[in-house]
């Protein structure tokens, strides 16, 4: 299939999608309306909604502070990951020691986190950021533990022939395994830095898009639900966006995307 | 592996044949430095190895570029670890693939090459260096066998520049024939060992594919091949292939 043919259908299911919203919230069939507009809102109430919010500029404020929050999230988490990572990889006693309070904390649903997190760094941005933190943190330590152990026996003794002392294979080999195998994560981990900052300003904040989503929630404002919902959404497919220039400039060397862990 | 023992003279290409698992490349990796013996020793030019041969450059049989490295890096970062300057490497390592007939190809990544164009990479990201010995480990096992011929021409032509002590490991008898000096026979494992070597007669320069013709070459494959058929069916009754 050509790819403006695979275009128009992908639009097509959108439109449809958003026409059978509008006709079953405003047309009444047999004397009602199937999805009743105060639970439901309409297209036109959300775009005017959102058309709102922009034109007022109102909207910018809470998408700038998730953006610094995701950002933050996803720089501390990458970095604590890579550390952690490198280290246990490099030494298996570590890594055997605390083998199991890493699976522990892994398995521990992160949102439960969010009112301690709140409570300990208060209702700011650092709250959030923390939250994104330990499930960016998890994803990039797995991802470059993986990346450390799974080098090439054969690349790595053939660097070692090559006259590579220990700081130049960390630099020549166990540095770029890493980091690719870190790379082929990082729409997950991006993913969810967002999603941190996220939960952690829904559950609790002054700003931000989850809180804009909360504050409309708490007053039964549906058109605003949806609306900091559209937002979100487009939010979040920039910044993947922006991920995938990122990696097609930083991974020109791989013949196809390897498989991740997450 | 049971006692062997194996001595290989400056400039000498010494080719190991032998049936499959019987310790060639294990051999080969003691000659290296990168495994210890369990019992014995390696001495190189007079001196007992202790750690990684720093003379010798090592080919390997699997893939052993660094995929993350353009050709051009993956040929120069052996001289930028002894202590080249990179701009200097870079330029060396250009010539190098120029030789090879690569030039072209340096600011590509491993992956886009043929699987006989890593090799030749392989080959000068080894020479390069300029080692006093060159340990080749099946080094064109998974090649066709047109780029096989290709790939052992162009070794001997490189070699032929400035001769270096060669260890080839192969299980290609007309192969180790046609490129050697000498022939090494090893036995089917366990407790493999050499049982036999031949000299190789042959004058030089030589063309791979010509050579077979000869014959010279026809006998000596006889009468290696006489003693190696036993070992290698041998082999096929330890592991229960064919």
């Amino acid at each position: 299939m050509s790819r403006s043919k695979l275009l128009i259908l992908q639009f097509l299911v959108a439109a449809v999608a958003v026409l059978l919203w509008h006709v079953f919230t405003t047309i009444p069939i047999a004397g009602v309306k199937l999805l009743p507009p105060f639970f439901f809102s309409t297209p036109s109430d959300v775009a005017l909604r959102i058309v709102k919010w922009f034109a007022e500029g109102t909207i910018w404020r809470h998408l700038w502070i998730t953006f610094i929050e995701s950002v933050l999230a996803f720089a501390i988490g990458s970095l604590a990951g890579i550390m952690v990572g490198f280290w246990f990889a490099r030494q298996p006693l570590v890594a055997a020691i605390f083998d199991p309070y890493v699976k522990m904390i892994n398995a521990l649903p992160r949102v439960v986190l969010a009112p301690i997190f709140a409570l300990w760094l208060g209702l700011g941005i650092w709250s959030k950021v923390a939250l994104g933190v330990t499930l960016v943190f998890f994803i990039v330590f797995f991802n470059v533990y993986q990346g450390v152990k799974e080098v090439s026996p054969t690349v790595l003794a053939n660097a070692r022939m090559l006259g590579m002392n220990k700081g130049q294979l960390m630099r020549h080999v166990y540095w770029p395994s890493a980091l690719s195998w870190m790379f082929s994560s990082l729409h997950t981990s991006v993913g969810f830095a967002v999603v941190g900052a996220v939960v952690g300003e829904y559950l609790g904040s002054a700003a931000g898009l989850g809180y804009v989503i909360q504050q409309a929630e708490g007053v039964f404002d549906v058109a605003g639900v949806f609306a900091g919902m559209v937002v979100l959404t487009v939010f979040v497919l920039s910044i993947d966006w922006l991920v995938t220039l990122a990696e097609r400039r930083l991974l020109v060397w791989r013949p196809v995307a390897a498989e991740t862990r997450t | 592996m049971r006692s062997t023992s194996l001595a290989v003279a400056n400039g000498e290409f010494v080719a190991i044949v032998g049936p499959t698992g019987c310790g060639k490349s294990t051999l080969l990796n003691i000659a290296a430095g990168l495994i210890a013996p369990s019992a014995g020793h390696v001495d190189i030019f007079g001196t007992r190895l202790a750690g990684l041969n720093r003379q010798a450059g090592y080919l390997f049989q699997a893939e052993a570029l660094f995929p993350w490295k353009s050709v051009l890096d993956n040929v120069a970062i052996g001289l930028e670890t002894a202590g080249v300057e990179r701009s200097e490497a870079r330029a060396r390592a250009h010539d190098w693939l120029t030789r090879v007939g690569l030039r072209d190809f340096s600011p590509r990544y491993p992956h886009m090459l043929s699987g006989g164009q890593r090799k030749r990479v392989g080959l000068v990201q080894v020479l390069i260096r300029d080692p006093k010995i060159l340990l080749m480990d099946e080094p064109f096992g998974p090649l066709d066998a047109q780029t096989r011929q290709i790939m052992g021409n162009l070794l001997l032509d490189l070699w032929s520049a400035d001769r270096k002590a060669v260890l080839f490991v192969t299980h290609d008898l007309e192969e180790a024939i046609a490129l050697s000096d000498r022939v090494v026979i090893m036995s089917a494992g366990p407790a493999a060992h050499v049982i036999d070597e031949w000299k190789v007669r042959l004058p030089r320069p030589r063309d791979i594919a010509e050579i077979k013709t000869e014959r010279a070459f026809q006998e000596l494959h006889r009468d290696i091949w006489r003693v190696l058929k036993a070992e290698v069916l041998k082999g096929y009754a330890q592991t229960g292939g064919g």
